[in-house]
């Protein structure tokens, strides 16, 4: 198709401002799914993206307006997914900002709007659910105009739940969103926004066409990984995949590569022809690297070729997890495993959890940690708290810049929380009369355990949240052991900065104190930084553990009464001499929640 | 086979049922009572074979066996195969010479009261009928009659029984120089009045109870007793005196058991007679076995069960009995924690490893 005849677009709205109910109409009004057969929200395809409102995985869908070709590229809704969202966006020319009339900006519009504004995009902005009692058009319109500089009556005013409005948003796509204009003569190149795994087919490459023409069983290649493979076919989806004979500069669309393995082909990444190639990579291509690390190890020791079995599969569809095998002295054997941010391992551990069946212990999430060991000349990454070593002459930790909207009777409430988390203040602007939005500076690892909860509760829901990695600076460490009976428990080790070391410390020591159960013996719980101890607890030894009365009516019930007592004891894990069951580690990770309510 | 050496008989009659108790008893029906005779004996006789032709015991348990009305308890006792100890068990408030008489003439040579405790305020809580004075009087009309070996059962951990009042209680208890002595503490066992009542109450004076336990092993040991058991004691001399029956049991001694509730275990078979009294005797009227829950114990189970009861004696365990069922590092471990001990060939539990007898035999099993 004539590049004039085509618009890319993408969606932009914080969860529940109705982006997946804008998509369902469009697709209804452009016929490319009836309204009968169409289940609610065709474009979130996993089970678990509907039930928590989110789109975890970009999708490509072309319909027809008018004599135009119209694709909409839906975007990831979270912050884990911020580099996923800015290729999507990179793959169109304009994008429309849905905006909740009743609830106004939040901090994730923001993020993606301005990243929709770097990437040069034209936007469109719309207020949405106007049919609702507590909206306020007006108001959000105002908002919203002023963050993109737009005129307020340029603001499309709809209600995606009842179709009001929809066809006007499809006209302005037309009329407001420039078309590509890449080089159809050139040398094929197209940008990889998205890719997924099926498991017939192999990997499926979601691309939007910058130059040339790309047709299947050309040889292809990946100019980053130069990973090369021929197209099976090329095709878009309708909503559903429909083989094309070409797809050409301007179109969007998928390409199945007959790959195995997701992580030969990189989200960013440009493709084009294994001959006669173009020479130059379209710009931006960036490998994500994982910042949050935690601890998986199966409940049961005996699930643990299950849940590596588990991680291989979702690896194929998931290029950004990382794993890798971890012994731990308390809970065995298990993987240690990277992850965009806190909603993808969340999301990582539902589907093991609901997919495959497992029961995780996880353990407390940490950042990554750039480290100089003393009389070592290089840095090294730490993933883990426990390969911490001993004497270190740097240490370094990654930083976020945080962005929270609020209505005003809260910022004192943020400031303070942000403030108890190693924050710098940064920035403060007025949006509305009554939203205000803050940013801050703050290492990842005060986020990572409860700071969004704690957010939450301090401001009463009312406050959104999104942050950015900022890079990595020096930061006071000093990593806390947990010993047990005098053996360190090395899923219980945490890097902390050192002023918060010895309440942390305290802390853990208590809720351990009153988790182990008493043994046949005295047990030493220690909190140490190397071998100074800055806490400590003991739980006493048991004087009596025998039942009183055993004759010839009690014996068979005293057995089974045995046979559960050892049954308990299985399920413990041993530290040394010392018998904890796994809830007292749960409880221990669990700590977050109670540090500072 | 020889036959099993040890005889059961559950008399389950009481005049009241006390609120902690969860034994399988019925209260009043003196009318049932000869029924009920008969019935046992005829049980007896069904089960005669599995008998060896001399029995070393015989132990008349309930309910409250001197409650059962006298006629047909003379009649049962006298048809009961003769034994080198036999055991009544007794409530002190129906000790009387007469009792002490029909006892002594049919062959009963040992006698277990039910003491409990010396305070009246915790004998209330306890819904004991009995008195103080009831007890003193009770072993005094038995030493009349010429009983030498009277036991005592003690229970602790009363709610809001005080040390001092366990003091007592155990000063009581040796005043009246019995040659056995029983101390439990009270079990809240799940769906009795009692744990209805008292179980949060229990629950809270747990961590306190340990050092009653210590409390009791210590004063009696003091005064001479042997700690033979982990709830028993007996004095020490030139006879004796542990409970021959319940030494069966841990011992892992085969035995019988006739009546209602009832448990046999003879070989690797173990049966527990239904309770219901209607069901036993109408079953035996008609010359059936009474219904029964049968259990068999699959390999490995009676050495389980040998060293689980073995555990609870102050005397050494012969390792060769009970290699399979042991775990070596569990064993080593609790010799490090010096919670047991090992004598060439013999394994014995230290002091404090019997305080803590279940969670050791549970490391100690593999």
């Amino acid at each position: 198709m004539d590049q004039k005849n085509i618009r890319n677009f993408s969606i932009i709205a914080h969860i529940d401002h109705g982006k997946s109910t804008l998509a369902d109409r469009i697709l209804e009004l452009t016929h490319a799914v009836s309204a009968r057969d169409m289940r609610a929200q065709v474009l979130d395809s996993m089970d678990l993206e509907r039930e928590r409102g989110i789109t975890i995985k970009a999708q490509a869908v072309r319909v027809e307006w008018k004599g135009h070709q119209l694709n909409l590229i839906d975007t990831p809704g979270h912050v884990d997914f911020t580099y996923e969202v800015s290729r999507s966006l990179q793959a169109c020319e304009g994008a429309l900002l849905v905006v909740d009339a009743a609830q106004g900006i939040e901090a994730q519009t923001l993020a993606n709007a301005y990243l929709a504004l770097e990437n040069n995009l034209e936007i469109v902005p719309v207020v949405n659910k106007i049919d609702l009692p507590q909206a306020d058009p007006e108001g959000a319109s105002r908002q919203l105009a002023e963050l993109i500089g737009e005129d307020p009556t340029r603001v499309l005013p709809i209600s995606a739940k009842t179709g009001q409005g929809v066809e006007d948003v499809l006209d302005a796509i037309i009329e407001r969103i420039p078309p590509p204009a890449g080089d159809v003569e050139a040398a094929p190149r197209a940008l990889i926004f998205d890719s997924s795994y099926d498991q017939y087919r192999g990997v499926v490459a979601f691309v939007r066409v910058v130059d040339g023409v790309f047709r299947p069983r050309m040889e292809l290649r990946t100019m980053a990984l130069n990973t090369r493979f021929e197209a099976q076919e090329i095709g878009a989806m309708n909503p559903v995949m429909r083989p094309l004979g070409s797809l050409s500069a301007g179109e969007v669309g998928y390409v199945i590569t007959g790959l195995k393995d997701v992580s030969e082909l990189r989200v960013g990444d440009t493709l084009t022809a294994a001959h006669h190639g173009a020479a130059e990579p379209l710009p931006g291509y960036k490998e994500v690297k994982p910042m949050v690390f935690a601890g998986l190890f199966p409940t049961d020791s005996d699930d643990y070729p299950e849940l590596r079995d588990a991680l291989e599969k979702l690896k194929l569809s998931d290029a950004s997890l990382f794993y890798e095998p971890e012994t731990s002295l308390a809970l065995g054997f298990g993987f240690r495993c990277g992850f965009l941010g806190l909603l993808h391992m969340e999301i990582v551990r539902e589907r093991l959890e609901r997919e495959f069946d497992l029961d995780l212990l996880v353990t407390a999430p940490n950042v990554a940690y750039r480290v100089l060991p003393q009389n070592v000349p290089e840095w090294t990454e730490v993933h883990n708290p426990s390969d911490m070593p001993d004497a270190v002459d740097e240490v370094e930790e990654p930083y976020i810049k945080a962005s929270v909207i609020v209505p005003k009777e809260y910022v004192g409430a943020v400031m303070e929380l942000c403030n108890d988390r190693r924050g710098s203040f940064d920035h403060m602007e007025y949006l509305a009369e009554n939203r205000v939005h803050l940013t801050y500076g703050l290492p990842l690892a005060e986020i990572v355990l409860d700071f969004y909860d704690a957010l939450k509760s301090r401001t009463r829901g009312y406050a959104s949240f999104d942050y950015d990695y900022i890079g990595f600076r020096k930061g006071t460490l000093v990593r806390v052991d947990i010993l047990v009976g005098g053996d360190p428990v090395d899923a219980l080790s945490l890097i902390i900065h050192r002023e918060f070391a010895y309440e942390r410390g305290r802390l853990l020591v208590e809720k351990l104190r009153e988790e182990i159960p008493r043994q046949m013996f005295d047990v030493a719980i220690q909190a140490a930084i190397g071998s100074r101890v800055i806490a400590r607890e003991t739980v006493k030894a048991r004087r009596k553990d025998v039942i009183a009365k055993c004759y010839g009516g009690d014996i068979s019930r005293k057995r089974k009464l045995l046979e559960k007592q050892k049954a308990g004891k299985k399920r413990m894990k041993r530290v040394g001499a010392v018998d904890v069951p796994q809830e007292a580690f749960l409880a221990v990770l669990n700590l977050g929640e109670s540090k500072k309510s | 086979m020889s036959g099993a050496r040890h005889l059961y008989v559950h008399l389950p009659f009481c005049a009241h049922r006390c609120g902690y108790c969860d034994f399988v008893t019925a209260v009043g029906r003196r009318g049932d009572h000869a029924g009920y005779v008969d019935a046992l004996l005829a049980e007896l006789e069904l089960e005669r074979d599995l008998l060896s032709p001399e029995l070393e015991t015989v132990f008349l348990g309930g309910g409250t066996p001197t409650f059962t009305e006298p006629a047909a308890f003379e009649r049962l006792l006298a048809a009961l195969p003769c034994a080198g100890e036999v055991t009544v068990e007794a409530n002190p408030e129906t000790v009387s010479a007469e009792l002490a008489q029909l006892l002594r003439r049919n062959g009963v040579n040992r006698v277990s009261l039910g003491a409990q405790t010396f305070k009246r305020r915790l004998l209330d809580v306890l819904e004991r009928a009995a008195g103080p004075d009831d007890v003193r009087r009770a072993v005094h009309v038995l030493r009349d009659a010429g009983f030498d070996n009277v036991s005592l059962d003690l229970i602790y951990g009363i709610p809001g029984q005080s040390v001092a009042d366990l003091e007592h209680d155990l000063a009581e208890a040796l005043a009246l120089e019995p040659e056995h002595i029983s101390a439990y503490e009270l079990e809240a066992k799940p769906g009795t009045r009692f744990t209805h009542t008292h179980g949060v109450e229990l629950g809270r004076q747990a961590e306190a109870m340990e050092s009653y336990f210590e409390l009791v092993v210590a004063t009696l040991t003091h005064a001479g007793y042997r700690w033979y058991e982990t709830a028993n004691f007996c004095r020490t001399g030139n006879r004796d005196l542990r409970s021959g029956h319940n030494l069966g049991y841990w011992l892992a001694h085969d035995y019988l058991g006739i009546g209602i509730g009832a448990v046999s275990t003879i070989g690797n078979s173990r049966w527990r007679n239904a309770p219901s009294l209607g069901g036993y005797t109408s079953a035996l009227a008609e010359g059936r076995r009474p219904p029964r829950e049968p259990e068999e114990l699959a390999a490995g189970l009676k050495e389980t069960e040998r060293v689980m009861l073995g555990l609870r004696l102050d005397e050494p365990l012969p390792l060769a009995e009970i290699e399979h069922a042991l775990d070596p590092a569990g064993l080593e471990r609790l010799e490090r924690l010096g919670l047991a001990r090992r004598d060439g060939p013999l394994l014995t539990l230290t002091d404090r490893g019997r305080f803590l007898g279940d969670a050791v035999t549970a490391d100690l099993l593999a």
